[in-house]
């Protein structure tokens, strides 16, 4: 059977690291990228006789996600002793939640191939992140252990297995991701690790009731990993099927550089992790006051964002979703949107500039909106010139430039620059007439009843006025000096 | 009474290696414990709330504000390090 004839049954389980300034036990630093064990202090160390004292901006976070995911939020949660032995775990435990999480049930929705998708949540719980190996340091091959991330706190966020297809896993995490961007619960940072992704992956044979063995995979930093990851992995659960065998519940690791998933030497043994409640930490309350705040500060959503450009601004449902998607650009959008008050064709307009050259110029600079030198009046102000024929799409596209990297009005590069379009009619047909004149063989051939020769001289025309010209204007023009074939 | 192979399957996750003779002794010392414990299964408590930490949720202190406070710093947290590489504590080659 082919791989086609298998059904693929996928659960994600996502460890978010929460946007807060200290870890989620002790006072130390979450800030990323300093050195080795600097941001330590017994807390996170596990120095004998140190407590933890749970992280207040912790807790208001799980709720923002959880009542902007749907979820239950449950009044009273219990941190918990996952126990196992590894490097960067010091205390020999991490504290995670285990029988009461801080949230239950709740969804996540996306859109897949033009369907709408809902895939249920089992859980979402808060964690502790453990340290990190650093392999290779020293000549003899032992490794470093840096505690600097050990103590930043987690959110685990867990689905129900209901993703069927590689496409639908990815949709689901890149909706996932935007929402916790948006409540500012996470920078949704893949390759730092600030967003990463387990994904449990089990095949059977289409129509079947039974599920095979599934098989937890770890180590996907990036979407493209994701899709390599699950897609090798289906594969060779299809084949283990295929040649007789049983596929072993296991835990595998994916290797980007060999594309293959391989099976984790560290968690051959099962693991029988012996979770019992933390003794050092009390239950956790949410008191109803603080749901009601939280529910009452949430943002708009991408998705509803995307919903409002599509229904009332007329966007394109691919540039609602991409502008909606991304807070500080969807703040930039309306921002722009609003200053420039001309309806519906305005903002169109202003998307697409936004998605197109705007975003160019943003990816080759590597600047977040929050440090454009372009404002959102200025793009305003560009589409403004646009519809009022001031200026035409090379001009506007070297001004765009020009605002973008030193912040200037673009009615001002447009006049500085003399970048104004040509609106005077005396002056494009005194072009054309130039342009004619220049060229009697291909004006007799037109005359002759090559039409297609029209754009060859439209052609002439604006390269002579170095793209100034006004289309409309030029086309008439060419058309009314030519007469009609 | 606790089995020997549950002794030996204790000690295993706590990483522990014992001898027969320790064996047979903690199999009797955790038994004992065990039914030392026990006799609480004697009390009725149908109607209590489950505990699971001797303060009940809301009794406890208030929680952290989210401030960054000095921890110790990397030379003060590797100074009981038997091994170390730059600021990093060294460790037996690590294999995933
Ligand atoms: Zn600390």
């Amino acid at each position: 059977m082919p791989v086609a004839d298998f059904d693929v049954v996928l659960g994600l389980e996502v460890h978010a690291q929460l946007l807060t300034r200290s870890k989620i036990f002790c006072g130390c630093p979450t800030t990323f990228g300093a050195a080795p064990n600097a941001h330590t202090c017994p807390v996170c160390l596990a120095l004998p006789g140190a407590l933890p004292w749970l992280n207040r901006e912790v807790v208001e976070l799980a709720v923002r996600t959880g009542l902007a995911l749907g979820c239950e939020i449950q009044p009273v949660s219990v941190f918990a002793r996952k126990n196992y032995f590894y490097p960067d775990l010091p205390k020999g435990y991490q504290i995670s939640q285990y029988e009461r999480p801080i949230c239950l049930g709740g969804a996540v929705e996306f859109t897949v191939g033009g369907e709408e998708r809902r895939v249920r949540l089992t859980r979402i719980h808060m964690e502790e992140d453990a340290g990190k190996n650093l392999h290779d340091v020293a000549p003899d091959g032992s490794s470093g252990v840096d505690l600097n991330r050990a103590g930043v706190p987690l959110l685990e966020i867990v689905s129900e297995p209901e993703l069927r297809s590689v496409d639908e896993a990815v949709e689901y995490l890149k909706a996932l991701r935007a929402v916790l961007v948006a409540l500012e619960v996470n920078d949704g940072n893949l390759e730092e690790g600030s967003f990463r992704c387990d994904a449990n992956v089990s095949v059977k044979p289409r129509g079947r009731e039974r599920l095979g063995q599934r098989c937890e995979i770890k180590n996907m930093n990036s979407f493209r990993f994701l899709r390599q990851a699950v897609e090798f992995e289906v594969r060779r659960q299809v084949e283990v099927i295929e040649s007789g065998g049983k596929v072993e519940q296991e835990t595998r690791l994916f290797d980007p550089d060999r594309g293959e998933t391989r099976a984790m030497r560290s968690k051959e043994e099962a693991h029988d992790y012996r979770y019992f409640p933390e003794p050092d930490l009390p239950p956790v309350r949410v008191e109803p006051g603080l749901i009601a705040a939280a529910r009452g500060a949430l943002p708009e959503l991408p998705r509803a964002r995307a919903r409002r450009y599509r229904e009332r601004l007329g966007l394109p449902a691919a540039d609602a979703a991409l502008i909606g998607s991304d807070p500080e650009v969807a703040r930039f959008f309306d921002a722009a949107v609003a200053a420039g008050g001309q309806g519906a064709e305005a903002a169109r307009r202003i998307a697409n500039w936004l998605n197109g050259d705007v975003a160019r110029l943003a990816n080759e600079s590597g600047l977040p909106p929050r440090a454009w030198k372009l404002t959102p009046g200025a793009l305003a102000e560009l589409v403004g010139l646009i519809e009022a024929g001031t200026v035409g799409g090379p001009g506007a596209k070297q001004a765009l430039e020009e605002c973008f990297r030193t912040g200037a009005s673009p009615a001002a590069v447009v006049r500085e620059k003399g970048l104004s379009q040509v609106s005077d009619a005396s002056a494009v047909e005194a072009v054309v007439e130039r342009v004619l004149a220049a060229s009697p063989a291909e004006v007799e051939r037109y005359r002759a009843g090559n039409a297609k020769l029209l754009g060859f001289f439209v052609g002439q025309v604006m390269k002579e006025m170095k793209g100034k010209g006004n289309p409309a204007l030029v086309n008439a023009a060419v058309k009314k000096k030519l007469g009609g074939p | 009474m606790l089995s020997i192979e549950e002794v030996r399957r204790i000690a295993s996750l706590a990483r522990l290696t014992l001898s027969p003779e320790e064996e047979r002794l903690y199999a009797g010392q955790l038994s004992a414990i065990l039914d030392y414990v026990k006799q609480l299964e004697e009390l009725d408590v149908s109607g209590v709330e489950p505990m699971t930490h001797a303060l009940a949720a809301g009794e406890a202190p208030a929680l952290r504000a989210d401030q960054v406070r000095e921890g110790l710093g990397a030379e003060r947290a590797l100074a009981a390090a038997p091994a170390r590489e730059g600021t990093a504590f060294l460790v037996p080659r690590i294999i995933e």
